[in-house]
């Protein structure tokens, strides 16, 4: 079980890289928190095989609902922000709160 | 031994291998297009990944939601943008230390549950038990919806209401056509103003 473990422990680790590597473009920052959220469903599923118990899988399943809903709503604060600034990157995002 | 170790798990060392070279692939392209192609790579080699172990329904749940809703987002967001071809910050070795730091902090909290004894339930076996009639074989989905419905229809509900903002956040964000006192520049406007029209000359 372990060699399955190292799949979502690697993605986790290279998402979170990704965050701070990138901090100058939002979209790699969306999507390195859709990876991260991906990688934490893997190792539910993982587990929920390992002990035999189905609450994994739907714990799994409720977290894909919360990650579309924080997808749609992160992109709609990107839209607006390229709408008021011209550019994505976000080192100016302090600008819009109010 | 290494050897051994590929013709055991090969399938499964060709499904991780995609996982890892697209999700690099993710953080390091200039072109976001690109970026979300390898993303959708990441989804669909991980829903293949679950069908080693008989979880059909999450499987094409995944590609559904995925692949079908989210990464369709972020094209459909990509497009409307107009975004070039953006230059990646090099903080490689600026943020190498603190990200090694927590990489070395996650794998020594992984190291230390797994390295302890974890200890089951003897269970004592004073009936017979009829094994054949234990047996019930069902389906990944069945599974799920006996118990998602009956002993946890409180979340199904309250999922139902997460959807529900998320759906009318971005809404009630991006929506500008009905404010009255909008205050943001017609670009169109401002530039097709003409000098004769505006301006009187006015003898004092």
């Amino acid at each position: 079980m372990y060699k399955y473990l190292i799949i979502s422990i690697f993605l986790f680790l290279i998402s979170l890289w990704g965050i701070f590597l990138t901090r100058k473009n939002f979209i790699i920052i969306l999507m390195s928190i859709e990876m991260m959220l991906l990688s934490i469903n893997i190792n539910f599923i993982i587990f929920s095989i390992n002990m035999d118990d189905i609450i994994g899988q739907i714990f799994a399943l409720f977290i894909i609902t919360v990650a579309a809903g924080e997808s749609a709503l992160g992109l709609a604060l990107l839209v607006i922000y390229y709408r008021i600034k011209g550019i994505i990157s976000i080192d100016f995002i302090s600008n819009i709160k109010g | 031994m290494f050897l051994n170790f590929i013709y055991n798990n090969f399938i499964f060392i060709i499904i991780s291998f995609f996982i890892f070279f697209s999700s690099i692939l993710v953080i390091g392209c200039k072109n976001p297009i690109h970026s979300i192609l390898s993303l959708i790579l990441v989804f669909c080699s991980s829903s293949i990944f679950f069908l080693i172990f008989d979880i059909e329904f999450l499987a094409l749940i995944f590609i559904v939601v995925y692949v079908g809703a989210i990464s369709v987002l972020f094209l459909f967001v990509i497009m409307m943008l107009n975004i070039k071809m953006i230059e990646i910050n090099e903080n490689l070795i600026k943020y190498l230390p603190i990200s090694s730091f927590i990489f070395f902090i996650f794998c020594f909290e992984i190291y230390f549950i797994f390295s302890k004894n974890i200890f089951f339930l003897e269970i004592n076996f004073i009936n017979y038990i009829d094994w054949l009639q234990l047996i019930n074989k069902k389906t990944n989905m069945e599974n799920i919806g006996e118990i998602l419905y009956t002993y946890f229809f409180q979340l199904f509900l309250l999922s139902s209401l997460i959807l529900l903002v998320a759906m009318i956040g971005p809404i009630v964000l991006t929506l500008t056509n009905n404010i009255k006192n909008n205050k943001r520049q017609n670009i169109f406007d401002q530039i097709s103003k003409s000098y004769n029209l505006n301006l009187k000359k006015k003898n004092v």
